[in-house]
């Protein structure tokens, strides 16, 4: 991909991520918080193709700690968002 | 078995096409469940359809990191008391960071970052990575009481980051001009883990909340950075898509909180410094 469509995929993603969020009620800012960290684990996608690239013995250790750090990130992430999200439905 | 870029990258559109109304749904009461649910799905497609790129020539690495990452994950998240859910959120946030800052490195070293925009994203990823990181790492600290919740700080503390940040650009400067010296891409990491640390240590417990909210959105930034390096269109639409909503939740925390963001980030280490 060349860096001119880079580019622009990231100016407006940028735009679509402000228009995205406007009103949020207060009872929601920790799991909207805690559902988009979630989703900042798709460095995860960068991981897996670090962790398979088998390019020598440094590149495997720094893709096995992405791979484990960004599906920490990825799991945990949902499955406490989806927990907080249950609470408030009890109530 | 490997399929054509092209369906990767579809495949990766409706991923972000998930996450988009994931988030959406994700600001409403009603459909707050949904949404996130949506993003899961989202995530999954994203994860699963990697696999198949033509890059990826062995799968125990991998397969070792997912289920010790997955176990430790999941283990957190069903242990965690709904009261800690706020330093929960940081550290998962700090785990992010640092995947974005190990998946920068790693391009690092394999020489990838060979042109001047890839060397600055590489440089990007790092520091922006780095901070988040260390940065979540004190949040999660204070919160849980491990360290003093108070403000902390020294006289000239805003010197000292203001000549750490600049210092890292400076270095990023010099790896464009000399792509490869592991001193100077060394020194950044020290320099961006120290900067994490000291713009977070001056922050109160009480404002910690919207601190959080920030670094997340740094996070998606670093993870937007990675997919410059490995010109990868998931990483940098979904990057930038957090980091934007991030940065308009924190502001919107702000005001729920009567703080601005100015006097949050700033406000004590004027007084400390």
């Amino acid at each position: 991909m060349d860096f001119v469509a880079q580019l622009t995929l990231f100016v407006l993603a940028i735009f679509l991520g402000v228009e995205l969020i406007t009103k949020v009620p207060p009872t929601l800012h920790t799991p909207l918080m805690s559902g988009s960290n979630a989703i900042s684990g798709i460095t995860v996608v960068g991981a897996l193709i670090a962790a398979g690239s088998d390019s020598g013995l440094l590149i495997n250790v720094l893709g096995f700690a992405a791979v484990v750090l960004a599906t920490i990130n990825v799991i945990g992430g949902f499955m406490v968002t989806n927990r907080m999200l249950a609470m408030f439905k009890r109530k | 078995m490997h399929v054509s870029q092209n369906w990767i990258d579809i495949a990766y559109l409706i991923a972000a096409v998930l996450f988009v109304v994931g988030i959406k749904g994700l600001t409403k009461p009603k459909t707050a469940v949904r949404g996130n649910l949506l993003a899961a799905a989202g995530m999954g497609v994203a994860a699963v359809v990697t696999l198949l790129n033509e890059h990826i020539v062995t799968y125990e690495i991998i397969i070792a990191g997912v289920v010790v990452g997955g176990l430790i994950g999941a283990i957190m998240a069903k242990k965690v008391q709904m009261t800690s859910m706020p330093q929960m959120i940081a550290l998962l946030n700090g785990f992010g960071g640092g995947a974005s800052f190990a998946v920068a490195s790693a391009e690092f070293f394999r020489g990838s970052a060979d042109n001047t925009v890839s060397i600055i994203a590489t440089g990007a990823a790092v520091l922006i990575g780095a901070v988040t990181l260390t940065g979540s790492l004190v949040a999660f600290a204070k919160l849980q009481e491990l360290i003093d919740g108070k403000p902390m700080g020294f006289p000239g503390m805003k010197v000292v980051n203001a000549i750490l940040f600049v210092g890292s650009l400076v270095g990023i400067g010099y790896l464009v001009v000399n792509p490869g010296n592991e001193t100077v891409f060394w020194g950044l990491v020290a320099a961006a883990m120290l900067l994490g640390l000291l713009l977070v240590l001056p922050i109160g417990g009480a404002d910690m909340p919207v601190v959080i909210a920030l670094l997340n959105s740094y996070s998606g930034v670093a993870a937007s950075a990675a997919g410059f390096v490995m010109g990868n269109s998931a990483l940098i639409i979904t990057g930038s898509l957090v980091g934007a909503s991030g940065l308009i939740l924190t502001s919107i925390m702000c005001k729920a909180m009567n703080r601005s963001l100015t006097n949050v980030l700033f406000g004590v280490m004027a007084e400390a410094g």
